[in-house]
């Protein structure tokens, strides 16, 4: 069965470690965790998300979401004032003016995270003690949790991590005689309804997602939990939810064939899946992918790609654009490497592929330039500038907002590094 | 605390890195954690520029706080100088940086660099975007051209003859709403009147230009948010006078052009005789009349809200029905001119209270920034940009300029353009039966990006209704003959009777009712 093969390819050869690995502490040039509440808030239909912080947190928002098609959404910021900071009591009795105010304004709302930034946190406002506070106030018809998205403590889609890890403690418990899968990280729905039906035809089940789409539906979590990580950025979640008794499926992550076919496997043999239904199942959906990777192959084999740190997502998509797309990888970035949860990935990666842990991105550029990469992924403050050199670039934050995990959207993915390439081919002024 | 949704501005240090961006030679470090970068992607993204903007960031995370974020401050200065190699170097913190109280400029200066260090301190608490540009920009200039400033007392040296008359222009930004083409036609129209620009400032100059600025005769002030400060400074200093015209629109830059030419002592005679702008003709044209009394709101930073109101009413013949302006520094402005439309000044910072505003107003046009343009989008309303806040669009490939003659064109175009053509409206009227035309079909000029007036607003959720439920019930026949108007003006047609019935206490809406009303608000 070639998954199992494959599987045991990988694990014959221990490779974990024959990745050398930059470390730099300089400038990092990337969000912080408060940008997750862009796609989170989308995301969990009747959450609410205030930061509590500065103008520059309200801003960096504003800025990251980039099109403000709603009137009200579901975010906004408490911006402190200096007379908030000169005194926390007062502070806290401002911020349950803000949240009285909130909550009275949308009377939607289920679920309401206060967001921790680096102003909150530096002066030590309590926002858990707040979240209790409050809690009292507006239970049960809200639910008031907290967590930091701040820049001091998380970079970009930790963000993410911190909020699902909040939501673990007031996951219900699930009864001994139960169990499911759990699947961790947010996913965008029309990716979560293609899993479903996988395993739904693997036989594997009941599936939750964490986070769900209302707040109301959460899943419940006991020692028969099995969980996969749908994203490589969920540290503290996952420690949460094996401090519950969940244990981990260890797999890669689901981008690119191979990708979602290990991912999927290790939940297949976690729930004794027969291995020539999982083969049965999987195939048409890996030949299809299969096909439509085809033509971006032929764009991509062979073309040199550096990538800088962002969201984590980076050793992933490195090892689907080397290994599926035959990418040259010169440089790796990531903004923090968690090597158990990556350690699949890691094995997959080919040897030697120079890792860069952390950033210091004045020195990065310097070793971007002197390698003239054809495709460069990074963050919007470096793009242009990076393109008026004739660096050509993909914007990684698009690979967030983006459903790229699956069989369905390989090609999808593929096509987001196809793109700029082509587009730089095709103009002649 | 304050609750917000969508920002104005931005915090304080933004405006200090609109300031070093918009200029050469200088390097802004900052004492901010690593998220405050993503204000990189304002200049890469929206102005597209070509370069990252000449600011380092220190990126301390929690892990330094317990150690020594003074010494990670040091490094990074040093590291930037070494590999930037600016002329001068300004530095700050950002709003988290402020509370760790580091002192930036003295660790600075304790590193001994051989070239001018600033500190700009931006109190980020209190303070915001365009006050950080004004405050940085007055940092600026006090420190690099204060050495060459005049004795107190001495006087500056008379210009002798012959020599052409000369001055600084003041204000412009990166990011600013069409500085990059401001700069261009307002030197122009200067060069005609034979008044020489020393130095532009901050967007275009160096520290060594800054330094510089006491050479000119006087200062125009393009942008007194960003350059009333350093201004007057440099009139107390150098004895420097300076512009008060802000030059938009017609009558406003030929006010401007008398002003300069009496700083100047020159004859601007010809180039007023000259100075052809097609505004006032296309105004005139009997195409325009239907432009008569539109009824506009205008919000955005008070000198171009103000610009705007003067533009409208005396130069497009529009009704300004409201007027407004986040900058609260400027709020007496705004007043003043509300005054003079006999309009409630708007003074906010809140979006939710423009957007509540412009829903009760119902004008046909909103002048405003980006987030008007947003809230007029949801109200199906058209609108056109005036002001900062601006968006990618809003830096167009094209020459733009909003100053001076050229400007006017532009805002005839730019303005007008959202609008109903004339013709085409009185087309639709008439044609409004035929069994080809589509209620509700939109005028062919208007993009897809117009939505259908729609009857309410689509936002994601409830806003608090501003206006009142109505009480009336409509009769059938008042239901059909609303339906004759046109579907363009019908939304309003509906609201008004709604509004004229509640307020007489009629409980059934007749077509008396509806024609009691329209002759109720008949302008
Ligand atoms: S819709 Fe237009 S104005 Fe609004 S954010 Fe997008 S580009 Fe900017
Ligand atoms: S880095 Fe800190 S201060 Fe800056 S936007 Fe993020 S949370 Fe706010």
């Amino acid at each position: 069965m070639t998954i199992r093969t494959q599987a045991c390819a990988v694990s014959d050869t221990a490779r974990g470690d024959t990745h050398p690995t930059i470390r730099q502490s300089g400038q990092r040039e990337v969000f912080c965790g408060l940008t997750g509440i862009v796609w989170l808030h989308r995301k969990i239909q009747d959450a609410f998300f205030l930061v509590v912080g500065s103008r520059t947190c309200a801003h960096l928002i504003q800025s990251a979401a980039g099109v403000m098609i709603f009137a009200e959404p579901r975010f906004a910021t408490a911006i402190m004032e200096e007379k908030d900071l000169a005194g926390l009591t007062d502070a806290n009795a401002e911020l349950d003016r803000i949240v009285t105010q909130l909550i009275e304004r949308r009377p939607d709302i289920r679920l309401l995270f206060l967001v921790g930034s680096c102003p909150s946190e530096v002066i030590k406002l309590d926002l858990s003690r707040a979240a209790l506070r409050l809690s009292q106030k507006f239970s049960p018809s809200v639910r008031i949790l907290n967590y930091s998205g701040s820049g001091i403590e998380t970079t970009f889609t930790q963000g993410e991590d911190a909020c699902l890890a909040s939501l673990v403690p007031v996951i219900p418990p699930m009864g001994a005689s139960e169990c499911s899968l759990l699947i961790v990280g947010s996913l965008a729905d029309v990716v979560e309804d293609q899993f479903t039906r996988l395993f739904e035809s693997l036989g594997i089940g009941p599936v939750e997602f964490l986070p769900p789409r209302k707040s109301t539906a959460l899943p419940s979590v006991g020692p028969n939990t099995r969980f996969l990580l749908a994203q490589p950025f969920l540290a503290d979640t996952a420690r949460a939810l094996e401090e519950r008794g969940a244990q981990r499926l260890p797999a890669p992550f689901p981008l690119g064939v191979e990708g979602t076919t290990a991912w999927l496997a290790a939940a297949a043999q976690a729930w004794g899946v027969d291995p020539a239904v999982f083969e049965k199942v999987t195939q048409p959906y890996r030949a299809r992918a299969q096909r439509a990777l085809a033509s971006y192959k032929r764009e991509l084999a062979g073309r040199r790609i550096f990538l800088f740190p962002d969201s984590q997502l980076e050793i992933p998509l490195a090892r689907f654009l080397s290994r599926e797309l035959s990418m040259e990888l010169i440089e790796v970035g990531t903004p923090y490497l968690h090597r158990e949860h990556l350690a699949e990935e890691l094995k997959m990666l080919p040897v030697g592929a120079t890792l860069s842990e952390g950033q210091d991105v004045d020195l990065q550029l310097d070793r971007c330039r002197a390698a003239r990469p054809d495709l460069v992924v990074c963050g919007l403050g470096l793009a242009n500038p990076l393109e008026a050199e004739g660096i050509t670039t993909k914007w990684s934050i698009e690979l967030i907002f983006t459903p790229i995990q699956g069989y369905d959207q390989a090609a999808d993915l593929a096509e987001l590094f196809a793109r700029p390439l082509v587009r730089r081919a095709r103009l002649v002024a | 605390m304050q609750l917000t949704v969508w920002t104005y501005e931005g915090p304080p240090h933004v405006g200090a890195m609109r300031v070093a961006t918009g200029m050469d030679g200088l390097h802004y470090v900052l004492h901010a954690p690593q998220g405050d970068t993503y204000a990189d992607l304002l200049f890469t993204m929206i102005e597209r520029r070509d370069k990252r903007p000449p600011v380092t960031y220190t990126t301390f995370s929690a892990r330094d706080l317990g150690g020594d974020t003074a010494e990670l401050f040091k490094n990074a200065a040093k590291d930037a100088y070494d590999r930037f190699k600016p002329e001068a170097m300004i530095v700050g913190a950002s709003c988290t940086g402020s509370l760790i109280q580091d002192d930036p400029g003295g660790l600075a200066r304790s590193l001994g660099l051989p070239i001018p260090v600033i500190t700009v301190d931006l109190p980020a608490y209190q303070r915001k975007e365009n006050w950080g540009a004004a405050e940085t920009f007055y940092q600026l200039v006090r420190a690099l051209a204060g050495p060459s400033a005049p004795a107190p007392g001495k006087r500056r040296p008379e210009r002798s003859t012959g020599v052409r008359p000369t001055c600084n222009l003041l204000g412009p930004t990166a990011l600013g709403f069409r500085h990059r083409d401001d700069i261009i036609e307002i030197t122009a129209l200067l060069a005609k009147l034979g008044i020489d620009v020393n130095v532009t400032a901050p967007m275009t100059a160096t520290p060594a230009d800054i330094a510089r600025l006491g050479e000119a005769d006087f200062n125009v002030v393009l942008y007194p948010e960003v350059a009333a400060q350093a201004a007057s400074w440099l009139q107390r200093s150098f004895g420097q006078p300076f512009t008060k015209t802000v030059p938009i629109g017609v009558s406003a830059t030929r006010q401007f052009i008398e002003e300069v030419a009496v700083l100047a002592g020159i004859d601007p005679a010809a180039v007023l005789k000259a100075s052809a702008s097609r505004l006032p003709w296309y105004s005139r044209s009997v195409d325009s009349t239907y432009l008569t009394g539109k009824r506009v709101f205008i919000f955005g930073d008070a000198s171009h809200a103000v610009a705007a109101a003067r533009v409208a009413s005396d130069e497009l013949g529009f009704k300004v029905v409201g007027l407004g302006t986040y900058s609260r520094e400027f709020a007496r402005d705004i007043r003043a001119a509300a005054e003079l439309y006999g309009v409630e000044p708007l003074i906010t910072d809140d979006y939710l209270e423009v957007e509540a505003k412009v829903q009760e107003l119902q004008p046909e046009l909103v002048l405003g920034t980006q987030m008007e343009r947003h809230i007029a989008k949801r109200f199906g309303i058209p609108c056109a940009v005036i002001s900062a806040p601006v968006h990618v669009q809003d830096f167009p490939a094209r020459y733009a300029p909003q100053m001076g003659f050229e400007g006017s064109n532009v805002i005839f175009d730019t303005w007008v353009h959202p609008l109903m053509m004339g013709l085409e409206e009185h087309l639709l009227a008439m044609f409004k039966d035929d069994f080809e035309f589509k209620d509700g079909a939109q005028p062919s000029h208007l993009g897809a990006g117009h939505a259908v007036p729609q009857k309410q607003p689509a936002p994601e959720t409830t806003i608090e209704n501003v206006i009142s439920v109505p009480a009336a019930i409509w009769a059938a026949d008042a239901e059909n003959e609303l339906k004759k108007i046109p579907f363009f003006v019908r939304g309003k047609a509906r609201r008004n009777t709604e509004r004229f019935a509640n307020e007489n206490g009629v409980a059934t809406i007749t077509i008396e009712t509806l024609y009691d009303a329209k002759a109720h608000y008949a302008r």
